[in-house]
């Protein structure tokens, strides 16, 4: 018997995900109710459950995939299947050690990584691990090698460096200066997106090359050339979030620059996929071709919010507004979470073309999950509008005031995001099934 | 035919830019335009109570952080609020705010960061001058 340990690593991601929905919902409701859990579990330790596990969400699948195709679907030998156990056991008990940290309030780490700052050791270690395993396999192949293979190389050196890079506050010298810290700690979160987008986007064109069976998708000089602006956009352009840092003008100019360039590259490529996909691959990967598609409209949509905030005479207005939060949420769930969503199914049906991932009740709740998150997303773009005024204004009325007249937003908000995450619990629980029938005839096999 | 050997001098010259970049951001003194002066033991320790009890998954400084509770850049130097109003909530709480329960020690810590903060900048930066390219100059310290 011989266990997949991909499949465990993609059942791990949508436990996480999971998680990160239904605390995602708990958070929104104490949004508008700040008491209701104060005394139980408070909101300083709710929230970074939320975030940890969306982020855990990502990670996981992302690697999950990329082991899998590695393995299963280009039939490449892994350097070494005990490098690849010990990464999947640091990582989920790392992951309970982070979630009881939370629950008991026991942290130190700064947002997005509140856990305490020793654990990033074996957090780097579990990254490591993965990269030996990686590059041992596809070193050779890289040179001459289809676009994923560099996007998710990229995406595992540029995860190791920029999770150390966030924890440089530990250096005396860069944590007395605050804007020098402050800025080297923003710089960190825009490249880690980065680095997980090389992973997920790595998914996205091999999915694509695959469903379409033409390799030649994944090579070429224009596609590298896109490559190279996003990892160009991974190193420069975190800047525009702290654009109202007081922060040496240059870095704003660099970021101002190159900032607008990242989301045409991936448009550019999803838009020669669809336009080229037959109908038959169509309906043979109908879930994951419905997915990338929804993506597509996600990247749409966002990119639009990213170039306008990127711009820095809007930026000033909604920089520390919903409008972020509507921008973050629509590219993790929008886009991230589609593109996963697609490669969790795609290998769902190579591992069983009978599995049933495309049934009714499974595309209702695709398509629910779209429209709800189309409302989700909107009410935080209003709600951001709604801040930016009251800053605008000044002193007119305080915080707390603001924040109650801003509750029926948060009410549409908090009804979407629970629809949301009820036609995510669905796809998951189809998904979930699927793989794990799978996990099961492997290892009969 | 495409040529893997080009890809990889576009990655080293992107990879040795970023790397000057990098070395310019982390030790160049320029990276920041705030005139403040370096943090106090005092202030560091009051940061390290901030991420302790993870302030920021509520508060903001320079509209960085979470959304429940108010951005706290300027807390200090605002005439309707100062380091009094600070205290006071700290250990009281509020409908929203868990009441903490600081010593005095940490209470002044924790002050001492928000008044370095203060010290660095404004938030918002009310004074800046928009430009008809989209630039904004903002008011430094």
């Amino acid at each position: 018997m011989k266990l997949n340990v991909s499949i465990l690593f993609l059942l791990a991601g949508l436990i996480a995900l999971l998680i990160a929905g239904f605390i995602g919902m708990i958070i929104s409701i104490v949004y508008i109710n700040p008491d209701l859990l104060k005394d139980i579990i408070p909101f300083n330790r709710l929230r970074p459950i939320h975030t940890t596990s969306a982020v855990s969400w990502i990670v996981l699948t992302a690697t999950g995939g990329i082991y899998y195709y590695l393995t299963r679907v280009e039939r490449l030998k892994l350097y070494s299947e005990r490098l690849q156990k010990t990464h999947l056991v640091l990582f989920l008990c790392l992951g309970v050690v982070i979630y009881m940290c939370y629950i008991f309030g026991v942290m130190g780490g700064r947002e997005y990584l509140e856990f305490l700052p020793v654990l990033i050791i074996p957090v780097l270690l579990g990254w490591v691990l993965f990269g030996i395993n990686y590059f041992k396999v596809v070193w050779k192949k890289i040179k001459d090698g289809p676009v994923y293979f560099w996007m998710w190389g990229t995406g595992i050196l540029f995860m190791i460096f920029h999770l150390t890079e966030a924890h440089f506050w530990a250096i005396t010298d860069i944590r007395s200066d605050f804007i020098k810290d402050l800025t080297i700690q923003w710089k960190s979160y825009g490249s880690f997106v980065g680095s997980w987008n090389m992973l997920v986007y790595g998914t996205a064109i091999y999915l694509m090359s695959k469903m379409k069976k033409d390799g030649e998708l994944a090579r070429g000089k224009k596609v590298f050339f896109f490559y190279f602006l996003g990892l160009t956009n991974l190193m420069f352009g975190w800047a525009h979030h702290t654009y109202i840092v007081p922060t040496a003008p240059w870095i704003r100019y660099v970021a101002y620059g190159i900032s607008m360039t990242e989301w045409i590259l991936f448009l550019n490529i999803v838009y020669i996929f669809i336009k080229n996909l037959g109908q038959a691959e169509r309906k043979i990967y109908a879930m994951p071709y419905r997915f990338l598609m929804a993506s597509e409209f996600w990247v749409f949509v966002n990119l639009l919010l990213a170039l306008l905030m990127s711009i820095p005479t809007i930026n000033y207005y909604t920089h520390g507004t919903h409008i972020t939060v509507a921008h973050s949420m629509g590219t993790t769930i929008g886009i991230n979470t589609c593109i996963l969503l697609a490669s969790v199914s795609f290998i769902a049906k190579k591992l069983n073309p009978n599995n049933t991932v495309e049934n009714t009740l499974v595309y209702y709740a695709f398509l629910f999950f779209n429209g709800s998150l189309f409302i989700f997303w909107l009410s935080l773009v209003i709600g951001g509008i709604y801040k930016a005024v009251w800053s605008a204004e000044n002193g007119h009325s305080s915080f707390a005031q603001m924040h109650e007249n801003s509750s029926p937003i948060f009410v549409v908000f908090i009804l979407s995001g629970c629809l949301l995450f009820i036609s995510l619990a669905i796809i998951v629980h189809q998904l979930f099934k699927d793989l794990g029938e799978s996990v099961y005839q492997q290892e009969k096999k | 035919m495409y040529k893997g050997k080009g890809n990889f001098i576009v990655l080293i010259a992107l990879v040795s830019v970023f790397t000057v970049y990098n070395a310019v951001l982390y030790m160049g003194e320029e990276t920041s335009s705030s005139s403040a002066p370096r943090m106090s033991k005092e202030a560091i320790r009051g940061e390290q109570l901030w991420q302790e009890n993870n302030c920021t998954a509520c508060h903001q400084l320079y509209g960085l952080g979470g959304y429940l509770g108010p951005d706290l850049t300027n807390v200090i130097s605002d005439p309707a609020k100062g380091s009094d109003y600070v205290r006071t909530f700290l250990n009281s709480g509020v409908k929203s705010m868990p009441q903490f329960d600081f010593s005095t020690e940490e209470q002044n810590a924790i002050i001492s960061y928000l008044e370095h903060v203060n010290a660095t900048g404004y938030y918002p930066n009310y004074d800046s001058e928009f430009s008809k390219d989209g630039w904004v100059t903002i008011k430094y310290k």
